[in-house]
């Protein structure tokens, strides 16, 4: 057990090099010279080879590499060249936003999925199932940010249910306010995530219930109900852990596609501003901290489901 | 590969309604994309007389802000979309296998570089990826077809190299090579046959991917560039008169919908039909 | 002394299936006395499992129990609802399946799958439960019980994964116990201790057990009676002396040849019973064994009557109807030949 978790830490950070490494070549390889941000037109051509050489970007670039591995292991991530605010800072700013986002349409996604997953897997070929099915495979095939729209059009447009943008009405100060922003973009993001993990539940649902186990409950006179709530719900929960490691960098793509279409405050969209504005420092920041994120969510799920699953125990 | 298979395939898709369904709509897709021409307008011609207009008998899917007909330019839109989904789905495709393919017959260090490798590109999130290349490289359909498939092909490629491990075991393949054959004729004659379903299975999942990929990136605005349409982009713009059209936001999202959703139907209905004892639904 | 336990008469299953109806098992009838030890013979395909899951109405779709009356204790099953088959199952009938490996949940501890049951039909405290759970693992030969509850199918290697569902089939003390090839899937050592078990259980309880199986020798071993099963039907019913020293039907002959002899040395040679067996999607309409019999005549292209030997040793084959004509005949002419 333990052995299994420090093999899969060690295995973490290789990976972990790698990617800062990707991230680092990612700046450098940038079209433009980061130092002519710093130029103004009356500087003479040794004014800027000072500032180049105050950078260090005049020393060879794995020395660059560990000089700027040396700053990211500290905190520092570099400053913005838009508005010259720390990118650690930034980011940190927008992390409970897309935090709270993400946790609640994961959440709102698993709750959600367990039992539609369980009732389809269990009605194989019912009427339960076949429309259970059919919103899944909608699901897994709508554009979010087509989705977006159309609940954005529908509940804010139409009948003004609902706040369309931002996360706060301005001068209001309530967590209500809050939820009530939060929602549609929580619903959107549930719904691609919902949709996936029903058909993963459905699946091994019907998986589960072939086993042979399953049949011998029958034999010992238990209900469908009870098989399928004390027995395949374990089952088919443990790969869950895992998938929910795995999603997590879609979780990105969504959050970046629907934070961008409700302008809610969060990473995502700090990324796109990031982006539209060629604000490198800032990009590199996000995409290594989302990477870390993934890296991480992956070894949490790997660990946990190892702790859930007897039968890992005995291999670790 | 056998007869059978097709055959069992043929009948899989013709049983369901969704699989009929599928094929109907892709294939309408496909020849409204291709004979975009045939509605006698131009896509990017502008008239500010019939700006927004409502769908009707003479623009069925009404005019957009410029007054471009918008029916004429889903269809050009459409064409661009499948175009990206079909090319870069062949390059990754080409990628994934060969990588797939090698990684898994030859084992040892290759396989764990190739695989480590691929590991490590899947960490950092694809999307962020696609953005930033996006950027770097200038947004044609040429660096879109390209950005998308070097994105996509990791999947594949563990897929397949998973399949070569268990067709290379096999008792033809180890026959092959105690009777001396080269690794490439084996590859070419024995292994390479006996992933075609998987192929055509994983093929089909990727154009699902990409044209959802290229669509997102054309709706955040870094895809083809105006006043080009792909169906992502009509959104984009479409997102801005959503009171007052909201056909707008209505077309190019059920196209996109319903494309990517025939792609997935398919996919799953061939891999039942490949494998109907392992997939039965 | 001996009170009818469960009978079964004329019970016909099929499973539909896209080419036609599969008929399983085509019309069998038997019975079980209380406490004794029923061996239910035959090859696969032969309709011996199907027989022991329609006892239980364990039949699922596409699958469907077309005829047949079942009755346990004097009272039909027939028509009885699900929620009282749910209290007969795993309490009046239990049954041991075939592979242990995959007959336990993975993921929930022994004593947690044992415990349900015993709680579902005994209405146990969790505690008591667990207490009774232990002793039941004590009986059928499991050490440190207590322990062991705690642990997973996976700690438990599959002689210990058999004897934990013999137990959690006993946990209600049921009237019948259908075993279903509960050997075949282990090793001839740990075999042998699951048949000493079922011995055990013959002498100490009064529960009956079907025991089936393609193996005579596991017969031989543990049963008191013996059914012959073949192509859905019951080719031939007696005792087990009735079985292997005067059997008459030539499946059973054949059955036996195919068995190693005990003392014979291992130098005999098997006879094999050459050919397959029927198709049952078409079942032939006279004896399904006539294709491999080496006996067969025209007679057996009609399905042939059973007919009684001695009492309880039944048969159904021509061969045997021939001879009692004969003997009648004899007996009646007076000249022997």
């Amino acid at each position: 057990m333990r052995q299994l978790i420090v093999r899969r830490l060690l295995q973490t950070v290789p990976m972990l090099f790698f990617v800062s490494v990707v991230c680092f070549a990612m700046i450098k390889l940038a079209p433009g010279d980061p130092v002519l941000s710093f130029v103004t037109p009356n500087m003479h051509a040794d004014d800027i080879e000072r500032i180049r050489h105050n950078l260090g970007l005049d020393k060879p670039a794995y020395v660059q590499y560990f000089l700027w591995l040396k700053e990211i292991v500290q905190g520092d991530f570099g400053y913005s060249l838009v508005n010259h605010q720390p990118v650690l800072g930034q980011i940190l700013d927008r992390l409970p936003a897309t935090a709270g986002l993400m946790g609640s349409a994961i959440a709102l996604a698993v709750l959600l999925a367990i039992p539609l997953g369980l009732i389809a897997g269990a009605n194989r070929n019912r009427w339960a199932d076949k429309l259970i099915n059919l919103v899944a495979y909608i699901g897994i095939s709508v554009p979010l940010f087509w989705l977006a729209i159309l609940l954005m059009y529908l509940f804010a447009i139409k009948l003004h249910l609902l706040p369309s943008m931002g996360m706060r009405t301005i001068g209001v100060e309530s967590a209500w306010d809050v939820v009530k922003h939060g929602i549609l973009p929580c619903m959107v993001l549930a719904f691609g995530f919902l949709a996936s993990y029903v058909r993963y539940i459905r699946s091994s649902t019907i998986g589960q219930l072939k086993e042979e186990y399953v049949q011998i409950q029958y034999a010992f006179g238990s209900k469908k109900s009870t098989i399928l709530f004390r027995h395949v719900l374990k089952h088919v929960l443990l790969p869950v852990i895992t998938l929910l490691g795995m999603s997590m960098g879609d979780l990105v793509a969504g959050a970046i596609v629907t934070e961008t279409v409700f302008s809610w405050p969060g990473i995502g969209s700090l990324g796109m501003t990031a982006v539209k504005g060629m604000d490198y420092p800032l990009i590199m920041g996000i995409t290594l901290f989302s990477s870390l994120m993934l890296i991480l969510g992956n070894l949490i799920a790997d660990i946990l489901y190892s702790f859930v699953d007897p039968r890992i125990k005995l291999k670790g | 590969m056998n007869r059978s298979k097709w055959i069992n395939v043929r009948s899989e898709l013709f049983a369901s309604g969704m699989g009929v369904a599928a094929l109907v709509i892709l294939t309408v897709f496909t020849l409204g994309a291709i004979f975009a021409f045939l509605t006698g307008r131009d896509p990017n011609t502008m008239d500010a007389m019939v700006r927004l207009t409502p769908p009707g008998a003479a623009h069925w899917f009404g005019t957009d802000d410029y007054g471009r007909d918008y029916l004429t330019r889903a269809l050009y839109g459409g064409r661009v979309s499948l175009l990206v989904g079909f090319a870069s789905m062949i390059i990754a495709t080409g990628i994934g296998v060969l990588i797939g393919v090698v990684s898994g017959y030859f084992g040892g260090w290759l396989d764990s570089l190739l695989m480590r490798m691929i590991d490590v590109i899947t960490s950092i999130p694809s999307f962020l990826i696609l953005l930033l290349l996006s950027v770097f490289l200038k947004p044609s359909v040429g660096n879109i077809i390209l950005i998308i498939a070097l994105l996509m092909w990791m999947n594949i490629a563990r897929i397949i190299r998973a399949e070569t491990l268990t067709l290379k075991e096999r008792e033809y393949v180890l026959y092959a090579k105690a009777s001396g054959q080269s690794a490439r004729g084996i590859i070419w004659r024995h292994i390479l046959p006996g992933l075609v379903p998987t192929i055509i299975v994983g093929a089909t999942n990727n154009i699902a991917s990409a044209i959802m990929m290229e669509s997102s990136l054309s709706f955040l605005g870094f895809g083809v560039q105006p006043p080009n349409a792909t169906w992502g982009s009509m959104l984009n713009s479409a997102q801005g008169y959503i009171a007052q059209a909201p056909y707008l936001a209505l077309f190019p999202g059920l196209l996109i919908l319903l494309t990517v959703l025939s792609f997935n139907v398919l996919g799953d209905i061939l891999r039942v039909g490949f494998e109907p004892k392992l997939n039965r639904r | 002394m001996t009170q009818r336990l469960l009978t079964v008469d004329n019970l016909k299953v099929s499973f539909a299936a896209r080419e036609g109806e599969n008929q399983a098992v085509r019309g069998v009838s038997f019975h079980i006395d209380a406490g004794e030890t029923l061996g239910i013979v035959g090859e696969s395909g032969s309709g011996k499992s199907v027989t022991a899951k329609a006892i239980m109405s364990l039949i699922a779709p596409p699958g469907r129990i077309t005829s047949g009356e079942i009755t346990l204790g004097g009272t039909s099953l027939t028509g009885l609802s699900e929620k009282e088959w749910r209290r007969l199952r795993g309490n009046r009938i239990a049954m041991v399946f075939q592979d242990p490996m995959t007959s336990l949940n993975p993921v929930k501890t022994i004593g947690q799958q044992l415990t349900e049951v015993i709680r579902r039909h005994r209405g146990l405290k969790k505690d008591a439960a667990y207490a009774e759970a232990a002793e039941l693992l004590r009986q059928v030969g499991i050490r440190d019980p207590e322990q062991r509850l705690k642990q997973y199918p996976h700690e438990f290697s599959g002689g210990m994964r058999q004897r934990v569902m013999i137990a959690m089939a006993l946990s209600c003390k049921p009237e019948l116990l259908l075993a279903d090839e509960p050997t075949t899937a282990l090793d001839a050592t740990i075999q042998a201790q699951i048949l000493d078990l079922f011995k055990d259980l013959k002498a100490n309880t009064q529960t009956a057990v079907a025991l089936i199986t393609h193996d005579l020798g596991v017969v031989a071993q543990v049963c008191t009676r013996v059914i012959v099963m073949y192509g859905g039907l019951i080719m031939e019913e007696g005792t087990v002396e009735d079985i292997f020293y005067r059997p008459q039907h030539p499946y059973t002959i054949g059955l036996l040849r195919s068995l190693p002899k005990r003392g014979g040395g291992s130098r005999e040679r098997l006879v094999p019973i050459e050919g397959t067996p029927p198709d049952l999607l078409n079942p032939p309409p006279g004896c399904p064994f006539m294709e491999r019999c080496p006996h067969a005549h025209a007679r057996c292209a009609s399905l042939p009557p059973v007919t009684e030997l001695a009492p309880g040793h039944r048969t159904m084959c021509w061969l045997a109807v021939e001879q009692q004509e004969k003997a009648a005949a004899g007996s009646e002419g007076g000249n022997a030949e």
